[in-house]
């Protein structure tokens, strides 16, 4: 499996096209692998704070990348650039590029409500919107088409299955979202993504707030989305990463120490501050 | 925005106030603020009674109704069991909202005759001939209407206002100051004084403030039991006027110079009344409006 | 005066005496006074309290009695009596209340929920938000006759009496409630339910209308009511404003409307019995509805807090 080891050559700028071949990395001699989002020379300021510096990495096309590191390293603010949700809060701001099929997201003369429909974003805290359970995955869909009733209630048929929620819920559709059980508002919020059909899914540490029993559900979803979206998923629970994972990133006081296929990351560490951190040395 | 149309309306009424105040101060100069004669047919006005009215009935409704309202604040947030506390303050809240149409007839119909029986001509019998005292609690014609009475309307019709707000003030004071002084041994009256008020004393001004505000433009409880006097006279059981009781009574029937006179009124009311808002506002944080 | 708890050591202090003993001797009953202080201030506190109640419930039955005495069908069907004539009801009072009230409130609810929505999603903490909070905060406690005032100067000076400028009259009043209490509510609504609707690609203005609204509709509509019941009782700005009529009133809404507060005023001070009597019944009416209006919006309230 190819990857991008980034404890060799801290710096690669790989500019790789959804079915292109890498242009560097001289060590790889499988095919490589498409890339679905390409991060490069991405600093965050938040006002005077940067809280990213120089970020360069790739995300492969259907494949679940996490995001690991201690409290305040930066995984959030990275993952929350992909959708360029910062700039709801002025002070706050990214310079560098984000490809996406090689298309900066980061330019200004992006359509950030359409960018927002490609690339979703399930949050950490469970937020039904206050409408039935039809109406919240109907409300993303109809954003952006305007659907027949008939197609539409397959969508959220669709949605609601991929979800796996579909069997709890399909006889209560116009009941609440907030009626249902946090580990099912978690399926229902993402639900809701998986109706616009992005091509990526962010997941900001979907199941620190749920119970063991919702947690491991979520995580078995997270494997059958593999299949149809490109996964980055932010969690400080490293077990969790190395269970769901292909490819994971240690990030450290907003820099990027180490990027390599899960396995290798957790039995065979580059660099010792990833190792520090695996084994629990602080963080 | 719409927002805007907030401030265009303040604007407005600035305006309005002011210029249609101008021609009875051209006319009567600042000598209108110290005449006492308001004279229809001799077109001759001067708000000095209006303004004492004012001023009096106000301060009466402070001095009796802040220490009211701040017992019915110090007893919802520090002494009343938990299971009374909302009732009461729903009660209090009810007290608030009822019109003050309604004060003025409860005032007129129940509290001035009460009020003339049992207080006005007993201590007027007390006082009779007396010297200060004499002239200042004597009735003239004990109705029970005057500016005393009114003082009392207006005080109850304030304390519901100053004790929600000074509710909210002490709920909101850090519950560790409580109880490191009870901590310590201090009585509840120790707290209280000591400690709680001290340290709540900015904000509680500011809504004594807010009170004294809605004292100052009350009208239609005031317009009920005031007399309507234009005399001045020297008894606070005689009756008198105030600015805003003075407007509703002559408004309707008032053209030319009369008008502008009562405009000017307004306009005196409007700066008193919005200095003390703007004060309070500044001294209490935002106040609860339901 | 603290009280000692814990055993001191064994040793003696400068008094020569030993702090056992002292510890014996700080145990006495507070002094007198203080407990009596404190005592003072419970029941003067407790009187106060009691006060108020007993104010209420003194009104509320005054208003009852004579109210309720004075209540029959004709009331709500016929006219108001000219002067010394008997019998007739208030009805045109009571529609006219209705018609200037439902003006006030339609005028006063967009506006004011557009400026609190502004205040709480846009605005912010802007120097312009500031200031229109602060302008606002004013407004609502400023005295209802100047308020009355400014729109006689120019809408009834320049085409007389009219409903229109009473309602107008009302709306300037319940504005700044409405404003207040949308922007609380608005704030209350979390950020992440916010985020969540922009992550799906809605423009803000679609959040707002969608989302944001939705969450905090029982609050939106409790302020509305609340307005309502404020502008209930109002008599100073319609004095000059709508002022009053003895008949019903033509539908363009000009010259004088009839209206329940002014009708009031007017009867109660008068020397004829049915006039006060039509007037006492008119209070309890007033008083009824801001009654039901404040109890339901409670209830909401109480709701939404539940939730």
């Amino acid at each position: 499996m190819t990857s991008l080891n980034t404890s060799v050559m801290p710096r690669i700028h790989i500019d790789t096209a959804i079915t292109g071949t890498p242009s560097s990395a001289p060590d790889t001699t499988a095919p490589a692998l498409p890339v679905r989002i390409s991060v490069r020379n991405l600093d965050f300021y938040y006002g005077t704070f940067r809280g990213l510096k120089d970020i360069s990495l790739d995300f492969h096309d259907r494949k679940v990348t996490a995001l690991i590191g201690p409290s305040g390293c930066g995984k959030s603010t990275l993952l929350r650039t992909f959708n360029r949700i910062y700039s709801l809060y002025p002070d706050q701001r990214a310079e560098g590029e984000i490809l996406l099929e090689g298309q900066n997201i980061l330019d200004s003369s992006v359509d950030v409500n359409e960018l927002r429909a490609r690339i979703g974003m399930v949050f950490q805290k469970p937020t039904p919107f206050p409408m039935s359970i039809y109406d919240n995955i109907a409300f993303g869909i109809r954003l952006l088409e305007r659907p027949a009733k008939s197609e539409l209630d397959g969508r959220i048929e669709e949605a609601l299955r991929k979800a796996a929620l579909w069997n709890e819920v399909k006889d209560k559709l116009r009941q609440s979202g907030t009626s249902l059980s946090g580990g099912q508002q978690q399926r229902l919020c993402i639900a809701r993504t998986v109706a616009q059909r992005p091509e990526v899914i962010l997941l900001d540490e979907p199941t620190s707030a749920l119970d063991p029993i919702s947690t491991g559900r979520i995580e078995e979803l997270i494997d059958q989305l593999r299949e149809d979206f490109t996964i980055v998923i932010v969690t400080h629970n490293m077990q969790q990463a190395a269970r769901i994972s292909q490819f994971t990133a240690f990030m450290y006081l907003g820099e990027l120490v180490e990027f390599s296929p899960t396995e290798r990351m957790f039995m065979n560490p580059a660099k010792k501050q990833t190792q520090d951190y695996i084994t629990g040395r602080f963080g | 925005m719409s927002a805007c149309l907030v401030l265009v309306v303040l604007a407005g009424i600035i305006g309005a106030m002011i210029f249609g105040a101008i021609p009875a101060f051209r006319e009567f100069g600042l000598g209108f603020l110290t005449s006492s004669s308001w004279n229809v047919p001799k077109e001759q006005y001067g708000a000095l009674v209006a303004i004492i009215g004012t001023v009096t009935s106000s301060f009466i409704a402070l001095v009796i109704g802040v220490p009211v309202s701040l017992g019915i604040a110090i007893f919802l947030t520090q002494l009343c069991p938990a299971w009374l506390k909302r009732p009461i303050s729903t009660i209090i809240e009810l007290l608030a909202s009822v019109p003050s149409i309604i004060y003025g007839m409860w005032g007129l119909f129940v509290f001035a005759p009460l009020f003339a029986r049992y207080i006005e001509i007993p201590i007027s019998q007390l006082v009779e001939g007396l010297p200060v005292v004499g002239t200042l609690l004597y009735a003239t014609v004990p109705s029970g209407q005057g500016i005393m009475t009114a003082g009392i309307i207006l005080a109850i019709m304030i304390i519901p206002f100053i004790a929600s707000v000074a509710r909210d003030i002490l709920d909101q004071l850090p519950v560790l100051l409580r109880e490191s002084a009870y901590g310590m041994g201090c009585t509840t009256y120790e707290v209280i004084r000591h400690v709680l008020m001290p340290q709540a004393a900015i904000s509680l001004i500011g809504a004594v403030m807010l009170g004294l505000g809605r004292a100052l433009g009350e009208t239609m409880a005031v317009t009920f039991v005031i007399g309507n006097s234009n005399r001045l006279s020297g008894s606070i059981f005689d009756p008198g006027s105030t600015i805003a009781s003075r407007i509703a009574n002559a408004f309707d029937e008032a053209q030319g110079m009369q008008l502008n006179a009562l405009l000017a009124l307004g306009c005196i009311l409007f700066l008193v009344t919005f200095t003390v808002l703007i004060v309070a506002r500044l001294l209490v944080a935002r106040v609860k409006s339901y | 005066m603290t009280m000692q708890d814990a055993t001191p050591p064994l040793s003696q202090n400068e008094n020569g005496h030993s702090p056992a003993l002292m510890v014996r001797r700080e145990r006495r009953p507070m002094r007198r006074s203080r407990r009596i202080a404190d005592r003072l201030l419970r029941l003067a506190c407790i009187g106060c309290t009691a006060l108020g109640v007993l104010v209420l419930g003194s009104i509320l039955l005054l208003l009852f009695f004579k109210g309720f005495s004075a209540l029959s069908v004709n009331v709500f069907t016929e006219v108001t009596p000219g002067p010394n004539s008997p019998g007739g009801g208030i009805a045109n009072a009571i529609v006219g209340s209705l018609v200037l009230t439902t003006i006030g409130i339609g005028v006063a609810t967009p506006v004011g929920v557009l400026a609190g929505t502004y205040l709480a999603e846009y605005g912010r903490d802007s120097a312009l938000a500031t200031v229109i909070r602060f302008v606002n905060d004013i407004l609502l406690s400023a005295p209802s006759i100047l308020i009355g005032l400014f729109v006689y100067f120019f809408m009834v000076q320049p085409l007389g009496y009219n409903g229109w400028a009473g309602g107008v009259a009302l709306a300037i009043i319940a504005t700044p409630v409405i404003v207040r209490t949308t922007e609380d509510m608005l704030r209350i609504v979390p950020g992440s339910l916010r985020e969540a609707g922009v992550a799906l690609g809605a423009p803000m203005s679609r959040v707002i209308t969608g989302i944001t609204w939705r969450a905090a509709r029982s609050g939106m509509v409790t302020g509305i009511l609340l307005a309502t019941a404020r502008i209930t009782g109002e008599t100073a700005p319609l004095l000059f404003t709508a002022f009053n009529n003895n008949y019903w009133f033509s539908p363009s809404l000009m010259g004088g409307i009839p209206n329940l507060p002014v009708m009031i005023y007017k009867f109660a001070l008068s020397p004829y019995q049915n006039w006060q009597d039509l007037a006492w019944a008119g209070a309890l009416l007033i008083c009824l509805t801001i009654l039901a209006l404040s109890t339901v919006a409670r209830l909401l309230l109480n709701k939404e807090k539940a939730q």
